[in-house]
């Protein structure tokens, strides 16, 4: 079985953001980065899935700076056959652009899957794993928390607002993956020895200027980034139970929510 | 902005409720720029649907009602190309789908068919200069990208809860169409309901969270009694903490590695405040902390705090708030 996975480096979850001089970026000073926590999921799927197929590859793909040689060399300390950066400066805002670049290097691969983290938790675009395979005509199954797959065929399971969708779809196909799917593997000292002799190829890229499609042609353009705004101060109410008949009154006159 | 679609949902040929925010944020949308633009609505169904009488009430001109027999469970293939080429063929400025688990699968597909831009998740938009500016969270809410779409259209999904209805009456006139589609290839077979009556984290008005201040899975308990206090309004969340050591379910999670929830009320028992805990929910009207460590860092974004042990308080909480409701 050959698998693709689709991976990024983003800024580990405990930073503490604080916006570039330019009041559109990241500022990187100390930020440390790391495989998208989603993405690590998405990993061990396809070490589990070619382990139990007994042959594949698992090949790693990311768009990303010269840095993202380390994501990529995470993903194959865990087991990844190799790895491919497409490089560029910067990862576009608009998630199509990401997609159409992506789909160039999936193309013509001949995977059974291409899987991807649900989502990046640094930009939450949500939607380079489906547009992607919309661009290559593919199947695709979003936010897959369960997943069983017999030949040619598969039946992912789905959480939705008070339920799950059990989905039918067949192979080759794009998966994303949702936290919970598997419990990803600590890349080992072994693995890491290896990871560091393992192929990786860096094919620089330039994302289009902008979709260039639909009726007016289409993009995405950071305007600016700001913090979120300050929440007012908030007080303590008192100790104990004894403060509970303050606070309902306070929600009730002040806050007017209950 | 002279045309916008809104997009939105049914399940089981009812509208789901989260459709009057999409709804509002179309009108909002064609009113722009003192345009007097229109709303249409469409909503995807094997038949029938109840509930988009209504939607006239806030701002619908139209309400489109596409018809086919694979639409009685999601068919995201069927679903794509049917809203694609009614977007095609209407010509709007924009698309506006929610940002539920169906908008979110659906609204990148749309996109791509179309080869336009997409922003998910939003939580407000504008009009300036013909062009549509709109407020995208990042990196769970510790900053906000402004973004400028053009394109034609634009198509954008918008963040539950956010969007507040708002009553701007227009004709909402009916009109149900047979469209000739294939299911596509993916399929959902069955669909398995949660618990009668639960509500989904991310779309509760009321969220009540715990983390590991519970101290035990079993004493998640003491929450569940106080979100029914609220007679069905009030979702259980959890910590990061708690969810990795399995006590709760992923889908409870709030925060940067879960879900980004935006609740009139939010209520965090036992839980510290991690900085990726905080950024799921810092967007909440008002929050509430319980918390036995009185320099915990959630008390510095709560509006209430009580200090205190949690298994003395929550009780006495859910008394009161049964005695409001009884």
């Amino acid at each position: 079985m050959k698998i693709a996975v689709c991976i990024k480096r983003v800024a580990d979850s405990e930073t503490r953001v604080k916006i570039g001089a330019d009041g559109k970026s990241l500022d990187e000073a100390g930020v440390k980065f790391i495989l998208n926590p989603y993405d690590e999921f998405a990993v061990e799927e396809a070490l589990q899935r070619k382990e139990k197929a007994g042959a594949g590859e698992a090949v790693v793909i990311a768009l990303g700076p010269p840095q993202a040689q380390e994501t990529i060399r995470t993903a194959l300390a865990m087991g990844a056959d190799r790895g491919v950066l497409l490089q560029t400066d910067e990862v576009p805002a608009d998630g199509l652009e990401t997609a159409k670049v992506l789909a160039a290097e999936l193309k013509d691969g001949g995977y059974d899957l291409i899987l991807f983290g649900k989502m990046a938790i640094d930009d939450y675009n949500h939607q380079v794993g489906p547009m992607v395979a919309e661009l290559l005509g593919l199947p695709c199954v979003t936010t897959v928390a369960h997943l069983e797959i017999a030949g040619d065929s598969g039946t992912a399971e789905r959480e939705i607002e008070g339920g799950v969708e059990v989905v039918e779809f067949p192979l080759p196909a794009v998966l994303t993956i949702e936290k919970g799917l598997n419990e990803p593997r600590y890349p080992a000292l072994k693995g890491i020895m290896a990871a560091k002799k393992k192929p990786l190829d860096v094919k620089p890229v330039t994302p289009g200027g902008g979709c260039g499609g639909g009726r007016g042609g289409g993009r995405v353009e950071v305007v600016a980034r700001v913090p979120p705004p300050e929440r007012k101060e908030g007080r303590i109410v008192g100790e104990g139970a004894a403060a509970v008949p303050e606070l309902i009154r306070l929600l009730r006159e002040e806050a007017k929510v209950l | 902005m002279s045309g916008v679609l809104a997009v939105l949902e049914q399940r089981d040929g009812v509208l789901r409720k989260v459709s009057h925010e999409v709804v509002t944020g179309a009108r909002r949308l064609a009113d722009a720029s003192g345009g007097a633009g229109t709303v249409d609505a469409v909503v995807l169904a094997a038949g029938p649907v109840r509930g988009t009488d209504a939607l006239g009430g806030f701002g619908a001109d139209k309400v489109i009602t596409l018809t086919n027999g694979a639409f009685g469970t999601y068919a995201p293939e069927g679903c794509a190309t049917a809203i694609a080429a009614r977007a095609t063929s209407g010509r709007y400025d924009a698309v506006v789908f929610t940002a539920s688990a169906t908008g979110k699968d659906l609204a990148p597909r749309v996109a791509a068919k179309l080869g336009v831009a997409l922003a998910q998740d939003i939580t407000d938009l504008a009009v300036e200069g013909g062009a549509v500016i709109v407020v995208h969270p990042v990196y769970a809410g510790k900053a906000l990208l402004k973004l400028k779409l053009t394109g034609t259209p634009v198509v954008v999904s918008l963040r539950p809860n956010v969007f507040t209805p708002v009553q701007r009456p227009r004709a909402g006139a009916a009109e149900t169409v047979a469209v000739e589609v294939s299911a596509g290839r993916v399929r959902v077979k069955q669909v398995k309901a949660a618990e009668a009556g639960a509500l989904d984290v991310g779309e509760a008005p009321i969220v009540i969270s715990g983390g590991r201040g519970l101290k035990e899975p079993a004493n998640f308990k003491v929450l569940e009694a106080l979100a029914a206090s609220f007679g069905g309004r009030a979702a259980v969340g959890a910590s990061r903490a708690v969810v990795d050591a399995g006590w709760r379910p992923h889908s409870a999670q709030v925060g940067q590695t879960g879900k980004t929830v935006s609740p009139t009320l939010y209520i965090a028992v036992g839980i510290s405040g991690a900085i990726q805990h905080l950024a799921g929910m810092r967007t909440s009207k008002v929050i509430v902390a319980i918390n036995k460590d009185k320099d915990a860092p959630i008390f510095k974004v709560a509006d209430y705090g009580i200090v205190g042990d949690l298994f003395e308080i929550v009780p006495r909480l859910t008394e009161e708030i049964r005695k409001l409701h009884g």
